[in-house]
C-alpha cells in the first residue's frame, strides 16, 4: 500500500509534471508541504503501524488456540493485547482515513490548491512520527500492560510497566490529530472553490467535517486525562486513587468522553468513503443526500453524549445509566439512516461490482451487524451479562475492522488510480476483498457466541468449553491475515508494472476526477468553478461509458 | 465440561431467564434487519447490474420514506431501552431479607465470608431458591464479579461498596470470573459458584469450620479499637450511640440527612469528618490504615447486629 | 498557524481568505483548549463537591495577596496586547514592538510571582507527594485540593510560557518590518491566544484562591 519512491510518470502523461515528479530526493519528501505528499508519508507510516499491531494480534490468536496459557506468559499476553489496542487505535485507525485519503482529497474535492495550513500539516506528521517512536520505544523496552483503556488505579498505581512513556506517545499523537482536524475545519470553511456551496459538498467532505469536529472537541479531554494519569504516577496526587481519596470511576468518565466519540472518528470517514463509492458504482446521486450529510453531523453531536454506556456495571448511578442508555439508542438512528439510504441508492441504479464497490457493500453488511450488536450493549439489562466479554470484542471489531478498515481499503482502491496514476489488477483485488470478507466473519462472528457464553475479554487462559469457538476464530484470523497481505503486494506491484490510469477511470463525478492522475502539484491547472450539484450523473450518461465497462 | 459446540450458557438464576428473553427479542429484531439489508443489497446488485441499454434512474430522495425508516427503528430502539432498563432497575434493588454475603476482591483472588463466619476463597456456596445479596469491595484495583450462568456482573471497586443480588434456580457448579482487567493474573482470578439444595446448604454451613463469625469479630474489634469509649448508650456528647443506626436516616451537622447504609458506615470509620452527625463535634480520628477491608466489613456486620437487637442487648 | 503574515501564501486566493483562515484556525484551537481545561475543571468540580470543607481549608492557605497581584498583572497584559493590536492596525511598528515587550515582561512577572508561591508551598510541605503534610483538616482530600492547585496553575503556566514564546516570534517578525496594516494577523491571533490564557486565570483565581475566603 505504499509508494514512497516516485515512480517514473506513465508514458501517456510524460509531458506533464505531477506531484510525484515535482521534486526528487529524500528532502523533497521530508520537507514537503504538499498535502498529497504528506498523505503518502502518512500512508507509509500507518501501514507500518498496522503491520506491527497485526503482528501482536497474530500472537494473541495463536495463544488462544488452546485453553491453557502455554505459548506466551501471562505478562506477555497482557502486553500483547495492550499494545495491539494502543497501536491499532491511536496509530492506525484514528489517522487512517483522515490523514491519508482525507489529506489527499479534502483540498482536491473542494477545488483548493492545498490545505489552509500546509506547514502545520507537515508538523502533524512529524508529531505523529514522534508519538509513534516514543510508543514503539515503550514497546521495545518492555511494553505496557494496562490495556489500551488505562483504567485506574491499575494504570496509575499498580502497573509497573512503561505507562508514562506510552501515555506521552499517545499525548503527542493526539496533538497530531488535533492539528489535522483543525486544518480540515478551516480548509472546508474557507477554501471551497467558487460556487461550491455547503449543499454541493461531496458526502466524503461532510464526513471529514463531522470527524474533524469530533477530533477537535474530544482529543483535548483525552490529553488532559492522560496527563493526569502520568502526574498521578509521578507525584501521587490522588485524583484517581481511592487510597488517596480519589475516584477511579472519574477516570472512566473522562476516558470514555473521548474514547467513545473516537469510535466515530474511526467510522465516520469510512461512511464518507462508502457514500462516494456507492454513488460512483451505481452512477446515481445518493438517495437522500441531505439525510446522509445530516446524519454525519448528528452522529458527531450525539456521539458525545453516550459515553456512560461503557459504565453500566461500574458503579455509576442507575439514573445516569438510564440517560446514557436512552441516548445510546438515539445515536443508532442516524447510523440506520445511512445504511437505508445507501441500500436505496442501489435501487434502479447501474450497479457495477468492481473492487471498491465490493468493499463498500462489505462495509454496509459488516457495519450493519456491528451497529445492531451495539444495541445489545446499549441495553442495560443485557449489558450486565455481555459487558467486558468477547461479545464486546466482536462488536467493536465489526465496527472498526469490518467497518472502518473495509471502508479504508475500499477508498484506497477507489482513489489508487488518482494517487499513484496506476490501475491495479482487478481480479486479484476482487479476490482479496472476498478473502477479507470471509476471513473477517470467520474470525469475529464466533466471538459473539463466546461472549454470550461468558468468556471475559483479556483472558490469557480460559475454560475448556470455549476452546472450539476460539480455534474457529484463530482459523479465520489466518485467512484474514492473508487477505491483508494480498493488497499490500499487488498495490506495490502495480506501481511499476500496471497500466497507467486515465484521469477518471470510474467515470465518476467530483472535482478530484477532473484533474490528471496523478494530479499536478497545485491540484488543478486553474481554480475550478462549480456550477452543478454534486453527483450530477445524468440520465443517459451511461451510453458514453459502455465501452469502458465491458 | 461440555462436548461439541456450545451456543448458550447455563441459565441458573431467575434473572438469567429474563435476560435470555430480552436477548432473543434483540436477536430477532437485529436478525430481521441484517437479513433485510443483505437481501436488498444482493437483489438490487443483481437486478440493476450495469449492462448495455440499462440506465440509472436518478431518485433524489423521498421524505416519507426517510421518516418511515427513522420512525420504525426509533420505536423498536425505545422498546429495547425500556425492557433493558426495567430489568436493570430490578437487579439494582435486592429484595428485603436476602442472605448477605461479603466479597472482597484482591489481586488475584475472591475472598468470601458468609454471615455465619464461614470463609472461602475462589469458591462460593449459595442456597437454591433464596435471594442472596452480595456486598463487595476491592482491596486494590478494580475487579468485576461475573457469573455467566446467572447473567450477572458487577464491578468491584476499591474504596466503595458495590452490591448486587441473585436468586439461583438450578443446583450445580458454575463459573465465577473476574471480568475487569486487573493485572498479570487476571485470567486466573476465577472461581466456582456452587448452588446447593437448601438442606445441603445447611449441611455445608454446619460442616465448614468457623473460627469467628463476622459479628463476633466485629465486636472484638469494636472493643479492641476502643470504639465503645465514645459510642455507647452512656457516652453522652462525645459520640452517638450506634444501636439501631443501620438503615436509619441520620441528621447531619451541616444540615440534611443521609441513609446509614454500608457505604455510610464505612466512610464514617475511615473518613469520620466527612459526614458528622448533628449535635456532635468532629472529634473522631480516622481509622484508615488501622483496619483492612475485611475488618471494616466485620465492624459493619457488628453494627448491623446492633440494629437487629434491642439497644445494648447484644453488648455486654 | 505559521502561514499567517507576510505576503500571500500560495494556497490562498486572496489576502482576505488568508486572514479569515488564520483567525478561524486560532478560534478552533481555542475551542480545543477549552475542552482541555474543561476536563480539569470537571474533575475539580467533582472533588470540590465531594470534599467542600477540605477544599476551603486548602484554599485558605493560598496567598490571596499574591494571587490578586497576579490577576492585576495579567489584566494589564491583556491591555498591552489590545494596544499592540491597535498599533499594528495603524502601522506604528515601534509602538507595536514596545507593547509586545511590555506584554512579555508582564507575563514573565506573572510567572516569577507564581514561582515564589510554589516555593512557599514547597517549604510548607504542601506539594503532593511523599512529603505532603497538612494540619487542620482531613489530609487525604486536602491533598487532592493541592493536586488540583498545582496541576491547574501548572498547566496555565505552561500556556503562559508558550505565549511568551509566541510573542518573541511575533516581535522578531515585527522588527524585520513584517507587521504592516495589511499583514498583522499574527499579532491578532497570538493576541487571541493570550486573552484566552488570561481568561483561564480569571476562572482559576476565584476557584482556587477565593474559595476559602467567604467563610
Amino acid at each position: 500500500m505504499t509508494s514512497q519512491s516516485p515512480s517514473p510518470a506513465p508514458a501517456v502523461h510524460a509531458r506533464r509534471e505531477n506531484y510525484l515528479t515535482a521534486g526528487y530526493g529524500v528532502k523533497s519528501w521530508l520537507l514537503t508541504t504538499d498535502h498529497k505528499r504528506i498523505a503518502l508519508l502518512y500512508l507509509i507510516s500507518i501501514t507500518l503501524f498496522f503491520m506491527i499491531g497485526g503482528f501482536f494480534a497474530v500472537l494473541m490468536r495463536l495463544e488462544l488456540i488452546t485453553p491453557a496459557g502455554d505459548l506466551v506468559k501471562a505478562e506477555t499476553y497482557n502486553k500483547l493485547f495492550t499494545m495491539h489496542g494502543v497501536i491499532m487505535v491511536f496509530f492506525f485507525l484514528i489517522p487512517s482515513i483522515p490523514a491519508t485519503l482525507g489529506n489527499f482529497l479534502v483540498p482536491m474535492m473542494i477545488g483548493a490548491k492545498d490545505l489552509a495550513f500546509p506547514r502545520l500539516n507537515l508538523l502533524s506528521w512529524y508529531l505523529f512520527v514522534l508519538g509513534g517512536v516514543i510508543t514503539l520505544w515503550a514497546v521495545i523496552s518492555g511494553g505496557v500492560d494496562t490495556g489500551w483503556t488505562f483504567y485506574t488505579p491499575y494504570s496509575s498505581v499498580y502497573a509497573n510497566t512503561h505507562v508514562i512513556a506510552t501515555a506521552l506517545g499517545i499525548f503527542i499523537a493526539g496533538f497530531s490529530s488535533i492539528l489535522t482536524g483543525l486544518n480540515f475545519i478551516v480548509t472546508i470553511h474557507k477554501m471551497r472553490a467558487p460556487g461550491l456551496r455547503w449543499s454541493r459538498l461531496p458526502l466524503f467532505i461532510w464526513a471529514m467535517y463531522a470527524t474533524s469536529l469530533v477530533i477537535t472537541l474530544g482529543t483535548p479531554v483525552l490529553a488532559i486525562t492522560i496527563v493526569l494519569v502520568a502526574l498521578e504516577r509521578l507525584f501521587q496526587i490522588g485524583i484517581f486513587d481511592p487510597a488517596l481519596g480519589g475516584d477511579p470511576v472519574l477516570f472512566q468518565h473522562l476516558f470514555w468522553f473521548y474514547s467513545h466519540p473516537a469510535v466515530y472518528i474511526m467510522v465516520l470517514p469510512s461512511m464518507g468513503v462508502v457514500s462516494e463509492i456507492v454513488a460512483a458504482f451505481t452512477r446515481k446521486r445518493p438517495f437522500g443526500y441531505g439525510f446522509i450529510a445530516g446524519s454525519s453531523l448528528a452522529i458527531a453531536v450525539l456521539g458525545f453524549l453516550v459515553w456512560g454506556h461503557h459504565m453500566f456495571v461500574s458503579g455509576q448511578s442507575v439514573y445516569a445509566g438510564l440517560v446514557f442508555s436512552l441516548l445510546s439508542y438515539l445515536v443508532a438512528i442516524p447510523s440506520a439512516v445511512k445504511v437505508f439510504n445507501w441500500t436505496a441508492t442501489l435501487y434502479k441504479g447501474s450497479v457495477s461490482l468492481q473492487t471498491p464497490m465490493l468493499y463498500a457493500l462489505g462495509f454496509i453488511g459488516l457495519f450493519t451487524i456491528g451497529g445492531l450488536t451495539g444495541l445489545f450493549l446499549a441495553c442495560m439489562g443485557l449489558d450486565v451479562h455481555v459487558h467486558d466479554t468477547y461479545f464486546v470484542v466482536a462488536h467493536f471489531h465489526y465496527i472498526m475492522v469490518g467497518g472502518a478498515v473495509m471502508g479504508y481499503l475500499g477508498g484506497i482502491h477507489y482513489w489508487w488510480p488518482k494517487i499513484s496514476g496506476r490501475l491495479y489488477p482487478e481480479f486479484l483485488a476482487k479476490l482479496s476483498a472476498l478473502i477479507l470478507f470471509i476471513g473477517f466473519n470467520l474470525t469475529f462472528f464466533p466471538q459473539f457466541v463466546l461472549g454470550y457464553l461468558g468468556m471475559p475479554r483479556r483472558y490469557h487462559a480460559y475454560a475448556d468449553e470455549f476452546a472450539v469457538l476460539n480455534v474457529m476464530s484463530t482459523a479465520g484470523a489466518s485467512i484474514l491475515g492473508a487477505g491483508y497481505l494480498l493488497p499490500l503486494a499487488y498495490l506495490l506491484w502495480s506501481l511499476k508494472y500496471s497500466k497507467a490510469a486515465e484521469p477518471n477511470p470510474w467515470q465518476a463525478t467530483g472535482l478530484e476526477w477532473k484533474t490528471p492522475s496523478p494530479p499536478p502539484k497545485d491540484n488543478f491547472e486553474q481554480t475550478p468553478v462549480v456550477t452543478h450539484e454534486s453527483y450530477d450523473y445524468l440520465e443517459g450518461a451511461d451510453v458514453a461509458t459502455e465501452a469502458q465497462v465491458v | 465440561m461440555k462436548e461439541g459446540l456450545p451456543l448458550f450458557p447455563d441459565a441458573a438464576s431467575t434473572w438469567a431467564r429474563d435476560v435470555d428473553h430480552l436477548y432473543f427479542y434483540l436477536l430477532g429484531v437485529s436478525g430481521f434487519f441484517a437479513l433485510l439489508i443483505c437481501v436488498l443489497i444482493v437483489v438490487f446488485a443483481i437486478r440493476y447490474r450495469r449492462s448495455k441499454g440499462h440506465q440509472a434512474v436518478q431518485i433524489p430522495g423521498n421524505l416519507p420514506l426517510e421518516l418511515f425508516w427513522m420512525g420504525v427503528p426509533l420505536v423498536l430502539a425505545l422498546s429495547m431501552f425500556a425492557w433493558g432498563a426495567k430489568l436493570f432497575v430490578e437487579v439494582s434493588n435486592p429484595p428485603a431479607g436476602a442472605t448477605e454475603i461479603h466479597v472482597v476482591g484482591k489481586q488475584w483472588m475472591w475472598k468470601i465470608q458468609h454471615r455465619g463466619g464461614q470463609r472461602e476463597i475462589d469458591e462460593l456456596h449459595v442456597p437454591l431458591g433464596e435471594p442472596v445479596r452480595l456486598v463487595m469491595i476491592s482491596q486494590d484495583v478494580i475487579h468485576s464479579f461475573f457469573v455467566p450462568a446467572f447473567r450477572l456482573k458487577r464491578d468491584v471497586l476499591p474504596g466503595r461498596y458495590s452490591t448486587t443480588w441473585f436468586q439461583a434456580t438450578r443446583p450445580g457448579t458454575y463459573h465465577l470470573f473476574c471480568a475487569e482487567y486487573c493485572g498479570t493474573k487476571h485470567s486466573h482470578m476465577v472461581g466456582r459458584v456452587h448452588v446447593l439444595e437448601p438442606a445441603e446448604y445447611e449441611r455445608w454451613l454446619a460442616s465448614t469450620p468457623v473460627l469467628e463469625g463476622p459479628v463476633d469479630a466485629g465486636h472484638r474489634l469494636f472493643e479492641a479499637l476502643r470504639c465503645d469509649t465514645c459510642h455507647s448508650p452512656t457516652s453522652g456528647p462525645r459520640g452517638p450511640d450506634l444501636a439501631g443506626l443501620y438503615g436509619r436516616q441520620v441528621a447531619l451537622a451541616g444540615g440534611g440527612t443521609v441513609l446509614a447504609d454500608e457505604g455510610y458506615l464505612r466512610q464514617s470509620i475511615l473518613d469520620p469528618h466527612a459526614l458528622v452527625t448533628e449535635g456532635f463535634e468532629p472529634l473522631m480520628p480516622s481509622y484508615a490504615g488501622q483496619v483492612d477491608e475485611d475488618q471494616v466489613l466485620q465492624l459493619i456486620a457488628y453494627l448491623k447486629s446492633l440494629g437487629a437487637a434491642p439497644a445494648g442487648g447484644s453488648r455486654r | 498557524m505559521s502561514e499567517t503574515g507576510g505576503p500571500l501564501a500560495h494556497q490562498f486566493a486572496d489576502l482576505a481568505q488568508q486572514r479569515e483562515a488564520s483567525t478561524l484556525g486560532m478560534w478552533t484551537f481555542l475551542v480545543t483548549e477549552v475542552m482541555f481545561f474543561g476536563g480539569l475543571f470537571a474533575g475539580y468540580a467533582v472533588y470540590r463537591h465531594a470534599f467542600p470543607a477540605e477544599f476551603m481549608a486548602g484554599s485558605r492557605t493560598l496567598d490571596v495577596l499574591l494571587g490578586s497581584v497576579n490577576t492585576v498583572v495579567l489584566i494589564c497584559s491583556s491591555l498591552t496586547v489590545v494596544l499592540a493590536v491597535h498599533c499594528a492596525q495603524l502601522g506604528q511598528t515601534r509602538a507595536v514592538n514596545a507593547w509586545i515587550v511590555a506584554t512579555m515582561v508582564l507575563g514573565a512577572a506573572f510567572l516569577a510571582i507564581k514561582l515564589v508561591e510554589y516555593g512557599h508551598k514547597w517549604h510548607e510541605n504542601l506539594v503532593p507527594g511523599p512529603g505532603f503534610l497538612f494540619e487542620g483538616a482531613n489530609e487525604t482530600p486536602a491533598r487532592l485540593f493541592f493536586g488540583f492547585y498545582f496541576v491547574m496553575t501548572g498547566m496555565h503556566a505552561v500556556h503562559m510560557v508558550v505565549g511568551i514564546g509566541l510573542w518573541a516570534w511575533v516581535l522578531a517578525r515585527s522588527m524585520r518590518g513584517l507587521v504592516t496594516p495589511e499583514h498583522h494577523s499574527h499579532v491578532e491571533i497570538v493576541g487571541l491566544y493570550w486573552h484566552f490564557v488570561d481568561i483561564v486565570w480569571i476562572f482559576l483565581f476565584p476557584l482556587l484562591y477565593l474559595l476559602g475566603a467567604h467563610e
